[in-house]
């Protein structure tokens, strides 16, 4: 299936790519995808959630756990050996991919919470004051509000929320205003999950910095739809998962420039983050073991690394042409379904289709479309403050993956009918 | 389709886009709020007792079309009832709704047995429960608000 308008994106954003992109073959390679729910093929567009995982993946964890089983960092076998070169080859790997200095700016996490919950714990205990700022805009996943308002309420400081438009855009001017002697952290999301929105992040980041300001960015949903250079971007955080990256669960990413890491106290203790423990005295251990107590998901970051193996061979400018050609298309379908309205409609969007249809809650039209075998999300996920907003208790949301096709944005527009016509 | 129709059947339909008893009740001495986290289904339940009897019951709320037009049929069924055969009520409700009612009789339930399809569905069990767990809680004068999580 190769459709014209998708052919003329892919030339143009990837002329120096001359691999086509084909979403049938791709699309072999996910196990899941070919499953059947209520007896229908499985439409899974429920990406924003979480990926489905390619065999790539499956097998790496598989053979993990069969061949090369073993802790990390301690042993003298061979097997300890093994896995420690799997494992430190994730960390590379995900360097590469990121484009970061170093290996050692990698800290492993169990994912995007986690990794934002080390830096307000860590960064911001050692840093706020009473009084002090920290700046999050509107559009923030509860995983992006919850541990700054912890870490808020302790430290006295106080929580700044930049706001947004109507077709949930951020207030960039809003943001330069907010901007004070008193902010002492920025941490904002890459890519809205609720609405797919792109924020201004190197703008944002560039008006941070000429302040002294450090950034930290949710990369949750960027991350499987965007190519990312954090040395271009000059972020100071940049967390992510690896399962919306077509990896494992509880196995994510913080990046961090290595000398705000380095002065960073520990957020965890235990084992393999020290050098030497006595009783009287810690000396913790370098980066970015100072941030890993304990043994890690060594099976997690190697699936990880097999997902963003998998990721590059099928090429990020590949993906994004690709996936923005869909949305366009998913786009037009959904705005020409009668009493549909797409929620979240800024100009630079990524991989979301949020929406609401009179008269029918989007829990209902959520299990008509289950029924259908088409997989969304219905609810205010994990974002309220940006459903109260913009003034809708719940949306339906169909987040796409590069696995997605046309048909799917088809069956999808079909099920939406289907549920119109029940509560006609 | 026969499915959904089992879930969305037009009592609930007409329901949902016609709530009964949807208001605040002017005189009510018991009131409860509930909520359900996971998708924003609110509700309040209003209540006057008369003694032992649910003289008058109303509801508010927003949601979904089994929450709503749960809480619209429980308000016409409660009316009159005394607070026993309101739990009585509940009780057979909650085991139909959730499918371990195998001895439950329908007809005891009346128009309520348009939700049995309910018991198809696990993750919106608690949309049609919602509404009782409210009138229960106001019921017992609680003031917290009741949560389904």
């Amino acid at each position: 299936m190769k459709h014209a308008a998708h052919q003329r994106v892919t030339e143009e954003a990837c002329q120096d790519c001359l691999v086509g992109f084909g979403p049938e073959k791709i699309r072999e390679d996910f196990p899941a995808l070919r499953l059947k729910v209520h007896g229908k093929p499985l439409v899974y567009l429920d990406n924003a959630a979480t990926t489905q995982k390619p065999q790539v993946v499956i097998d790496a964890l598989t053979r993990y756990y069969t061949e090369e089983n073993s802790n990390v960092h301690r042993g003298v076998h061979f097997l300890s050996q093994v896995a420690t070169q799997a494992y430190d080859g994730g960390r590379t790997r995900v360097r590469r991919f990121l484009n970061a200095a170093h290996d050692h700016e990698i800290v492993f996490t169990r994912g995007t919470t986690d990794g934002i919950n080390l830096v307000a714990q860590s960064y911001g205990r050692k840093h706020l004051r009473p009084g002090d700022e920290v700046i999050i805009s509107a559009m923030e996943h509860h995983s992006n509000i919850v541990p700054w308002q912890m870490i808020c309420d302790e430290k006295r400081a106080n929580l700044k929320v930049v706001p947004i438009t109507d077709a949930g855009e951020l207030r960039l001017d809003e943001y330069e205003r907010m901007l004070t002697d008193r902010t002492k952290l920025v941490a904002v999301v890459h890519v809205s999950n609720a609405l797919g929105t792109v924020n201004p992040i190197r703008e944002m980041i560039a008006l941070a910095h000429r302040r002294g300001i450090p950034v930290l960015v949710d990369g949750a949903q960027a991350i499987p739809h965007t190519p990312l250079d954090v040395q271009e971007m000059d972020c100071d955080f940049y967390a992510f998962s690896g399962h919306k990256l077509f990896g494992p669960t509880g196995i994510g990413v913080l990046y961090g420039k290595a000398e705000l890491l380095e002065a960073m106290p520990p957020y965890q203790g235990g084992g393999d983050m020290i050098s030497a423990v006595t009783f009287e005295k810690t000396i913790y251990n370098t980066l970015p073991y100072k941030f890993e107590a304990g043994t890690p998901h060594i099976a997690g970051v190697i699936g990880m690394a097999a997902a963003i193996e998998y990721v590059e061979r099928i090429g990020r400018n590949q993906i994004a042409a690709y996936e923005a050609d869909l949305l366009a298309y998913g786009t037009e379908l959904l705005s020409a379904i009668p009493g549909l309205r797409l929620v979240g409609t800024a100009k630079e969007k990524v991989g979301v289709l949020s929406f609401v249809v009179d008269g029918i809650h989007a829990h209902d039209i959520g299990t008509i479309l289950d029924m259908e075998g088409v997989a969304v999300r219905a609810g205010h996920h994990c974002a309220m403050p940006v459903m109260k907003r913009l003034g809708v208790p719940a949306t339906a949301r169909a987040s796409v993956a590069f696995y997605n096709t046309r048909a799917d944005m088809d069956a999808l527009a079909k099920a939406i009918h289907k549920a119109i016509e029940v509560f006609a | 389709m026969s499915d959904l129709r089992e879930l969305y059947q037009e009592v609930i339909l007409d329901h949902y886009k016609r709530p009964r008893n949807f208001q605040k009740l002017e005189g009510a001495n018991r009131h409860a709020e509930g909520h359900n986290p996971l998708c924003g289904d609110q509700i309040t339940v209003y209540l006057h007792m008369d003694g032992d009897v649910i003289k008058e019951i109303s509801f508010q709320g927003a949601g979904c079309a089994i929450s709503q037009s749960a809480a619209s049929l429980m308000t016409t069924t409660l009316r009159g009832k005394t607070r026993a055969e309101a739990e009585e009520l509940f009780k057979k409700f909650h085991e139909m709704v959730t499918g371990d009612g195998s001895a439950a009789d329908p007809m005891e339930l009346g128009k309520l047995a348009v939700f049995c399809g309910v018991s198809e569905f696990p993750v919106r069990v608690k949309c049609a429960s919602l509404p009782w767990h409210t009138m229960r809680a106001a019921l017992e004068g609680k003031d917290d608000a009741v949560s389904t999580e």
